[in-house]
């Protein structure tokens, strides 16, 4: 499968990636590479095998839900580019 | 001997018969920095106050007796894991400025034994990369020879420990990125089981295959390291409940009784040949100490790597949606609209390399293509823990090489991101199959540089590993040779 320079396009908006014309270039090469290098699991017949999503399987991992100290709304704000002492603005939305 | 010469056990001894204090130790390791850090740029942030602070109170619980196992022994941290109070960049424009509020449950535990937190050390943006060269801010240069690459992506903690600069250094391994640099300079690194040590505090790259772990000059010191950072964490819902052996007990000498296998798929075409003397010196060193060795196989290794292209990506593509300009990290101040000030702010926090794998990633999640290469690679993944499950039916522990090949010239490998990631073809098997592996020294090539021995084992067989990893260490009797800087 090859991607193109459209579908790139449409991936870097959906990571939230502006890309110039350079980059659509370069990337569209080596995201091909990759993908060529990646296509040999096609040789792989995975027909009825259950996908592994964690290596080492545990079941839910449930505790009692109790009220425990956490950060201070102080704390949690102190690293906001841009803040208010309550929030974190962002641009205008509505 | 100088101080900063010293490993962990060797200091913990004299520290503990107040041979020694804390400060003399710290201030010796602080010195010798200052001599060759401008050579190995390991250090991305250097608390030389801070760490004599903690160093006196070491020297105040030592004095008071019942001090922790690591009470005055300064460690190098890989600047991914969260440090209340010093900033965490993980080698990004990204999180430049980013000051964790609290601690990483390892830096906690470290604290709790007393250790010294000397430094955060450089590391490929985000964990992604091979050589530390994808590092924002620095390229740690190779102990052993300069303008030659540390490995990647706890590059910094492996130079550092390599050049002497710090005894032990906490490092992340999501695809080898603990064994590789540890390999390639020449010291101790060990990945262990997924689950077995807490990720709580560790900036996640891909969720299903990270995991903490030491880098030390000798196997001992591993071990050690070991004791403090294992075991469950009710902050990590993934660590795993289970007891945690002394592992410093199973370090005897001998191994009558075990079978080690030797995986073909391992010794394929493109491995050095040097690196492959190095493995069978390393056989032959088991033989004799009493192992028996067998040829075995894992039929999927050949696939280990695509998998692991497809899976890493798709994680991380999910996992660094957060870095948004929000709440913290880099903002692009400018942008007039929360979409623009998203695209902005990734667009210019994020380096070349992350910005591929999250393409990449993003990619094989997109509809239409997520059966094609998420699900199968989720699906051949299955096939690789099962290759796991029927060798260890077999052998004990394997043995293979680490990496391929020494290290590389910095900025070799640089254009071709395909050719990088072929590094790592023999280490993404145990990370995708959740099991220990270790790299050990296994000496010098004839041009001055280090090849590491790889052993894996089944899941939370790290006292094995690391027993085996002894024998290994005692029967090579390499580790008093450290390089000239």
């Amino acid at each position: 499968m090859k991607i193109t320079r459209e579908e790139l396009e449409h991936v870097a908006h959906l990571a939230r990636l502006n890309l110039n014309e350079e980059e659509l270039t370069r990337m569209t090469g080596q995201l091909d590479n990759i993908l060529a290098y990646v296509a040999k699991l096609d040789e792989l017949d995975t027909t009825g095998i259950a996908p592994t999503t964690h290596a080492f399987s545990l079941v839910n991992a449930f505790r009692e839900d109790q009220v425990s100290p956490s950060l201070s709304q102080t704390e949690a704000l102190v690293n906001g580019p841009k803040q208010n002492g309550e929030y974190f603005v962002v641009p205008r939305i509505i | 001997m100088n101080p900063y010469e010293l490993t962990v056990g060797q200091a913990a001894d004299l520290l503990a018969a107040k041979k020694l204090s804390s400060r003399e130790l710290v201030q010796s390791c602080l010195d010798r920095i200052e001599q060759v850090e401008p050579q190995v740029k390991a250090f991305l942030n250097i608390q030389p106050d801070q760490a004599l602070v903690q160093a006196d109170a070491a020297d105040v619980r030592l004095a008071e007796g019942g001090a922790g196992s690591l009470c005055g022994v300064p460690v190098s941290i890989k600047d991914l894991i969260c440090t209340q109070g010093t900033a965490t960049t993980c080698g990004s424009r990204m999180l430049e400025n980013f000051v964790p509020p609290y601690d990483a449950t390892v830096i906690s535990s470290l604290k709790a034994e007393g250790a010294v937190l000397i430094g955060k050390v450089a590391m490929d943006e985000f964990a992604m990369g091979s050589t530390t060269e994808n590092c924002a801010f620095q390229t740690p240069d190779n102990p052993w020879k300069s303008g030659y690459v540390c490995g990647g992506s706890s590059g910094g903690s492996a130079a550092s420990v390599a050049a002497l600069e710090c005894p032990a250094s906490l490092g992340s391994d999501t695809g080898g990125s603990i064994r590789q640099p540890a390999s390639l300079c020449g010291v101790v690194g060990l990945k262990p089981t997924y689950g077995r040590v807490s990720r709580y505090g560790l900036v996640a790259f891909a969720s299903s295959l990270d995991q903490i772990g030491p880098l030390t000059r000798d196997v001992h010191d591993c071990a050690l390291m070991m004791n403090v950072i294992s075991g469950y964490d009710r902050l990590d819902s993934t660590s795993v409940q289970r007891d945690v052996p002394d592992y410093t007990a199973a370090l005897r000498e001998g191994l009558a009784g075990m079978t080690i296998g030797l995986p073909r798929e391992y010794f394929g075409s493109g491995l050095d040949p040097e690196v492959e003397q190095a493995t069978m010196r390393g056989v032959d060193v088991l033989k004799a100490a009493g192992a028996k060795v067998v040829d075995v196989s894992l039929p999927h290794t050949d696939y280990c790597l695509a998998v692991y292209y497809l899976i890493a990506p798709a994680e991380a593509s999910s996992n660094l949606a957060r870095y948004d300009g929000v709440s913290y990290g880099l903002r692009d101040l400018e942008a007039d609209s929360l979409l623009d000030m998203y695209k902005k702010t990734r667009s210019k926090g994020f380096a070349d390399e992350v910005k591929r794998r999250i393409l990449i990633g993003t990619y094989a999640l997109s509809s239409g293509y997520y059966d094609a290469y998420y699900k199968k690679a989720s699906q051949v993944r299955t096939l690789i823990l099962e290759d796991f499950k029927q060798v260890f039916t077999q052998c004990d522990l394997l043995i293979s090489p680490v990496v391929p090949t020494p290290a590389w010239k910095i900025g070799e490998k640089t254009d071709d991101p395909l050719a990088l990631y072929l590094s790592d073809v023999l280490t993404t098997p145990a990370n995708l199959a959740g099991i220990p592996g270790i790299s050990v020294p296994g000496g010098l090539t004839a041009s001055g540089l280090p090849v590491g021995i790889q052993l894996q084992g089944p899941h939370f067989a790290e006292d094995r590993l690391l027993y085996a990893a002894y024998n290994l260490e005692k029967g090579l009797a390499l580790n008093t040779v450290w390089p000239k800087l």
